[in-house]
């Protein structure tokens, strides 16, 4: 036997370093048909790498104290030699993730991933999602400009708005009566330990839910039920190695060209990756002129602000905003519909797809203006703004709630016995 | 024999209850200290002391903001046309006589002060706690239309508060601004965070 191979065997008889290798990537059958909605998972993961990498080299410099926090931010600019570029591909990632994990999300929704018996992944999938967003915003305080401060000012806010524990609820969260250095310094903790070992965790539990009921296709239909009878093998599955992981280099390359070309060109993207509020010193006293988040929270923000004042509370709006991102756990137990993929729906489904990705696009346009730029409603006190956020929430919702009933009655099509290409 | 050895289904669940119970009270126990190390430390209680402020040279129509417990708390020299605009603003605001406790009862009036020409109130809105924005220019000089009596319009979401820190109608924040405790030590000089002694 040779060397390397009885190091091999050496390790195998004290730790299934093989059989994890085939059950995970050598002979792990994915279907043939995978197209370009299917880069985006491998994505996700090399993002959640790069965010890993840069975040520990900003962590040697960085400073989580109120005083020194915003300074220590420009230090890493000026002064930190290559500190430009760590911190840039940190506040790059941050954004590509989301776009990353959207598209994702939007191709489970194309192929009708979340269907049975996939649900497990889709709720991890899910809960990855949630995670995100409390990284980001955990993140989003650090560098303590005006953004940072009143953006956390605000969501902390929101859970003040929780009848009766709520006043008790956000001075716990904050550790203080308003956001200060104690907020920044657990905020940091969360951000850097806390949320990132939830995170990888649901990411483990995401791809070994994955590869115990298999992939879905663009097709929606199960390879597992034409298998060559003499060796049990999907008849339309090849190994994900070296198939998948080749194409997967494709991705990333085109990936990286472009996170790069941000990277290096355009950072900020017109204020929509970077604020230019943020590059203004954290005020407690003065709120910037026009306070919105950043891109990927605008449309439950929207949602938020489309929401009047009920009873004398604000809650109803936070309800709506939190019941906007939950809504889609019931996914899998919404869809009526026999087949998965989008290309064997009737036009019903269809169209309320694409009505939903209409209003979704729309309510984050709408979540980063403010709400008189359309003027208002004639002359009524309603704002055009405020009245369009509150049409495509009511949108939004009815794609999910009505989806028990229009998905049962669609005119869908056969699905095809094998796989189509 | 065979009898010892069998196992007791019975007695095996309640061992397992008991040892899950007495477990899950000890990780309660041991949560809370965590837990509550989250809440505002002795040195966070303690940086609440009031705050003096000199107003003798506070130009009528003009504001001057101060920070007490962290937060911004403005102090504004109505003038008579924006003390007289109050009253007609009352029925656009959802709350226009102060019924709900966010003002000590000396401030419980048409005016929300002690004294009419001097408003004390905490800049921070009912909504999600951004500072509005002053917007004090009465009419359509403000941007906020013909009819705009003067006050604040918060720039997070919307909200618009009048002269008295009032919230107008059908906006997201639900109620009026804080006015927080405060006394006139000298006509010219106010303590903000404190009422009156024996008051």
């Amino acid at each position: 036997m040779s060397k390397p191979a009885a190091l091999i065997q050496w390790i195998d008889e004290r730790f299934p370093l093989t059989a994890n290798w085939k059950a995970h990537l050598s002979e792990y059958y994915a279907p043939k048909n995978f197209n370009f909605w299917y880069y985006f998972g491998s994505l996700a993961l090399l993002v959640l790498v790069i965010q890993v990498l840069s975040g520990i080299f900003l962590t040697m410099h960085y400073k989580p104290d109120a005083a020194l926090a915003f300074g220590s931010v420009e230090y890493i600019m000026r002064d930190v030699p290559w500190g430009w570029l760590v911190r840039y591909i940190h506040s790059t990632g941050a954004s590509m993730f989301f776009i990353v994990v959207y598209l994702h999300m939007l191709r489970g929704l194309l192929y009708g991933s979340y269907r049975k018996p996939r649900e497990l992944i889709w709720i991890f999938g899910m809960l990855i999602y949630l995670c995100l967003m409390a990284e980001a915003f955990f993140g989003y305080l650090l560098p303590w400009g005006q953004m940072s401060y009143w953006g956390a000012q605000v969501i902390v806010n929101l859970f003040a708005a929780v009848p009766f524990i709520g006043e008790d609820l956000s001075v716990w969260i904050r550790g203080d009566y308003v956001v200060g250095d104690a907020t920044l310094n657990r905020f940091f903790a969360f951000h850097v330990i806390a949320i990132p070992l939830v995170l990888i965790g649901l990411v483990a539990a995401h791809i070994i839910a994955l590869h115990e009921v298999g992939s879905n296709n663009p097709d929606g239909i199960d390879i597992k039920k034409k298998k060559d009878p003499k060796t049990g093998i999907p008849l339309d599955g090849i190994p994900f190695h070296p198939y998948y992981t080749v194409k997967d280099i494709v991705g990333v390359v085109v990936f990286l060209m472009v996170f790069t070309i941000v990277v290096f060109f355009m950072p900020e993207v017109g204020g929509y990756f970077l604020e230019y509020n943020n590059f203004i010193p954290a005020d407690p006293m003065k709120t910037p002129p026009h306070i919105a988040p950043v891109w990927y929270f605008t449309p439950y923000y929207a949602m938020l602000r489309a929401v009047p004042a009920m009873f004398g509370s604000q809650f109803p709006g936070v309800i709506v905003m939190g019941a906007g991102v939950v809504i889609f756990f019931l996914l899998p137990w919404l869809d009526r519909g026999k087949v998965k993929s989008i290309r064997y729906r009737g036009p019903l489904f269809r169209g309320w797809l694409y009505v939903f990705i209409v209003s979704f696009v729309i309510l984050g346009w709408l979540g980063v203006k403010p709400t008189d730029f359309l003027g208002k409603v004639g002359s009524t006190d309603l704002e055009w703004a405020t009245l369009l956020a509150r049409i495509f929430t009511i949108v939004y919702f009815l794609f999910f709630l009505l989806m028990p009933f229009y998905t049962a009655i669609d005119r869908e099509q056969p699905e095809p016995d094998r796989v189509t290409g | 024999m065979a009898q010892q050895s069998a196992t007791d289904g019975k007695k095996r669940r309640f061992l397992i209850a008991a040892t899950g119970a007495v477990g899950a009270v000890g990780a309660a126990f041991v949560a809370t200290p965590f837990l509550t190390s989250m809440a505002p430390s002795a040195r966070a209680k303690a940086a609440g002391a009031p705050v003096e402020v000199d107003i003798s040279k506070l130009e009528p129509g003009m504001m001057v903001t101060v920070e007490w417990r962290g937060r911004p708390v403005w102090i504004i020299h109505r003038t008579k046309e924006m003390l007289d605009i109050l009253p007609k603003a009352s029925d656009k605001v959802a709350d226009p006589e102060s019924s709900q406790p966010l003002q000590p009862e000396y401030a419980k009036n048409t005016n929300r002060s002690i004294k009419p020409d001097y408003m004390v109130v905490v800049g921070i809105c009912s909504h999600l706690g951004c500072s509005p924005s002053e917007k004090m220019k009465i009419g359509p000089e403000s941007g906020l239309g013909d009819d705009w009596p003067g006050g604040f319009y918060c720039p997070c979401h919307g909200s618009k508060f009048d002269l008295a820190g009032r919230v107008f109608k059908g906006m997201p924040a639900p109620v009026n601004l804080t006015v927080p405790p405060h006394t006139y030590v000298t006509d010219t000089r106010l303590l903000i965070g404190e009422d009156k002694k024996g008051a």
